[in-house]
């Protein structure tokens, strides 16, 4: 019923704001995203709203999953009928338009607002400035790095929470053994991926897999280290059930809510689905970050300007873009969306204990994590996690076999 | 006059003539000039020779897609024929409530591959689909994991498939087999060839342009097939079942790899080019020499 009025909102949001008062000034931006989910619905909508305060009309164009809605984005692009705003990730997804020279440089507001001075951590910095310019609006910071585990399963079988994949895997037997599912995960590339990116993180340091993804270093992938992530994830996929092919990531964290698994590896839009549960952070479940060194990934999302040939809608676009990093609108935002704000001057007072565990986490500049695929393209990314999917899938794909890929994949130059 | 009407045809074609050569041709030209370069996100002119097919050669995936794409063509064709065949012959035995059953099974074909696949994956779910079902009834024996083991996920495609397309095939054949001349099941029925005879070696090659077009039909589903996979198992278990043009499709939408996409679809392209090419030789060149002959 929620998901329907969303769609009617979505529907009618463009229709409803149609009259208002055409005053000096009013501008029109039309957004391309993919936030279709209940939460999402209601983090965008704080955007909207902000922007429809401002006096001006907001034409909201949500697609149904992030690859869909990048697809759109492209395609309108190249057609010439380019949106105002359009979302991508904190990656590299967007580099090729930037190289083209079809993005609207945001460097007028940015310097004037001092962007540099207030955009924390550094790094989101460096993903949108290209030669010295910045190309994209960070909004918020999602990270992936998350252990989701149901209290009341640990406290049935008599065993405490477990803090790293090690303490997880020496109970997860006897979890077992009282009918329920250990692991849950959800067989989609994208997830299993995401677990064996928190795995990796979690056994070799961030300065590792820096070497790794970052400076394409064969010696340090080949050092052994990396042999004994790829066994401990076969450790742990022995412990899911046989109904996780294709299944989706919510209906996964819901097997752990309801209590018939007792832990998911997700990132922390998960805490959504444990908050619409009516659970409570520590007490119902726990949001352990594996690992001997704590870290807070830098995922998320930001958005672009693409270049339009109406000079007019460049003002538009630098509006925008200033709405999106203003401390009101991106406490309002992400506390709707349940991601970090992109600046520490907001206000987080609603955080939760998950979220403030994160807000703690990430002033510490050693405890920030970057992912692969921000130094990395998507063909890049894809490649690799095509080979661990299919590590996951085939018993008989072995550790040496998936090391030989790997490499192949670091050399490919992708 | 002739020539006149031979004109006439012309600038009537002219429309599709041109519409083949830019659309058909043009798009094919395009496709391969952009596989030499390393196109990521959009179409760019930064060749890289043939990179990409080296590339595209050397992926664990393709593999698996091209070997999929032939099970799947191999299982899908004889599956509808012999099914479809067999449920022809069925109902050719004057029975009662013939329209009721030929409606029954031509449903399926009315459908969408989507709505199949999705029906199939709630069918063969091990947690709550049939398996589920039989374990309640109190049959713990009963196991069918066809969708999540990964050898087998592509049968369980298969068998989606020959449910909707059986159908098809048993009206083409139905069609043939009300052609056949009452005579000649007389003058079989006088000699006393068993029925199963009659249908396996008298009636059947009689139906060959029936059994010409089902395949053909039937062919060019296969090499297409793409919303059935991705309604039924999303490729997955792991990549276990995807097929060439999913592979294609994802580069190109998702991945942001156009590149990658453009070789894999020209390879794909010469392949059907391979297959259909003798068989074209064969039926409009050859058998119109002798025909003429």
């Amino acid at each position: 019923m929620k998901k329907f009025f969303s769609i009617l909102l979505t529907l009618f949001l463009p229709l409803s704001f149609t009259n208002v008062s055409k005053a000096a000034g009013h501008m029109e931006a039309e957004v391309i995203h993919w936030w279709t989910s209940g939460g999402e619905q209601a983090a965008i909508s704080q955007f909207a709203e902000a922007w429809q305060e401002m006096g001006n009309t907001w034409i909201d164009t949500a697609i149904t999953g992030g690859d869909n809605a990048r697809g759109t984005t492209v395609n309108r692009i190249i057609g010439g009928n380019p949106p105002t705003a359009a979302q991508f990730n904190i990656s590299k997804q967007f580099v090729d338009l930037v190289e083209q020279g079809l993005l609207q440089s945001l460097e007028e507001v940015a310097s004037a607002e001092g962007w540099r001075d207030f955009i924390y951590p550094p790094e989101l910095i460096e993903t949108c400035e290209f030669e010295g310019e910045f190309y994209c609006v960070p909004v918020n910071i999602h990270s992936w790095q998350w252990m989701w585990i149901n209290n009341d399963v640990y406290k049935q079988v008599g065993l405490p929470v477990p803090q790293t994949f090690e303490e997880f895997l020496a109970g997860a037997p006897k979890i077992q053994e009282a009918g329920i599912i250990p692991l849950a995960l959800g067989g989609q590339t994208w997830q299993e991926s995401g677990m064996f990116g928190v795995v990796s993180s979690s056994i070799l340091g961030f300065p590792h897999m820096q070497k790794i993804f970052r400076d394409k270093d064969v010696d340090t992938l080949r050092d052994g280290r990396f042999a004994d992530v790829l066994n401990t994830y076969r450790e742990l996929n022995a412990f899911t059930d046989e109904g996780s092919p294709g299944r989706l990531w919510n209906d996964t964290t819901a097997m752990v809510i309801e209590g018939k698994a007792a832990m998911q590896v997700m990132g922390d839009w998960a805490r959504g689905e444990f908050a619409v549960a009516g659970k409570e952070a520590m007490v119902d479940y726990s949001c352990i970050i594996p690992g001997k060194e704590k870290y807070v990934a830098l995922g998320g999302d930001v958005f672009v300007f693409p270049k339009n040939d109406d000079p007019k809608v460049k003002d538009v676009q630098l509006a925008m873009a200033s709405m999106m990093v203003n401390p009101t609108v991106q406490a309002k935002f992400n506390n709707a969306k349940g991601s970090l704000p992109m600046r520490l001057d907001v206000d987080t007072s609603a955080a939760d204990a998950c979220m403030q565990m994160g807000l703690d986490l990430i002033q510490n500049p050693d405890a920030i994590m970057r992912e692969s695929d921000d130094w990395n393209t998507p063909a890049f990314t894809n490649a690799w996690d095509d080979i661990i999917s299919e590590f996951r899938n085939d018993p008989n794909y072995t550790v040496a076999q998936v090391m030989d890929d790997l490499e192949g994949v670091l050399t490919s130059g992708l | 006059m002739s020539k006149f009407r031979n004109i006439a045809s012309i600038i009537a074609l002219l429309p599709m003539i041109i519409i083949s050569l830019t659309v058909f041709i043009g798009c094919i030209i395009y496709s391969f000039i952009y596989s030499l370069t390393n196109s990521k996100l959009i179409p760019v002119t930064n060749f890289v020779g043939f990179d990409q097919y080296e590339r595209l050669f050397k992926q664990r995936k393709w593999d698996v897609a091209v070997e999929n794409i032939f099970i799947y063509g191999f299982v899908f064709t004889i599956g509808c024929l012999i099914i479809g065949f067999l449920l022809a012959v069925l109902i050719d035995q004057k029975i009662r409530g013939e329209s009721l059953f030929r409606t029954i099974f031509l449903y399926p074909y009315a459908m969408s591959f989507v709505v199949t696949g999705l029906v199939w994956k709630w069918v063969l779910n091990p947690t709550f689909g049939l398996e589920n079902s039989m374990h309640m009834w109190g049959f713990s024996w009963f196991q069918l994991d066809w969708l999540v083991n990964r050898d087998l996920a592509i049968y369980a495609v298969c068998i989606a498939a020959v449910w909707q397309g059986a159908g098809f095939v048993m009206v083409l054949m139905l069609a043939g087999l009300r052609g056949i001349d009452e005579d000649i099941w007389k003058s079989l029925s006088i000699e006393g060839v068993a029925k199963w005879k009659s249908y396996l070696f008298v009636i059947l090659p009689m139906l060959r342009p029936m059994v010409v077009t089902a395949i053909v039909l039937i062919a060019a589903g296969v090499v297409k097939v793409y919303d059935l996979i991705l309604a039924l198992t999303s490729g997955g278990p792991g990549y276990a079942t995807t097929t060439p043009a999913m592979y294609v499709m994802e580069n190109f939408f998702q991945r942001a790899n156009l590149g990658q996409a453009f070789a894999a679809s020209i390879i794909m392209f010469i392949s059907v080019v391979c297959i259909l090419a003798p068989w074209a030789f064969y039926e409009f060149y050859i058998r119109n020499k002798y025909a003429a002959n």
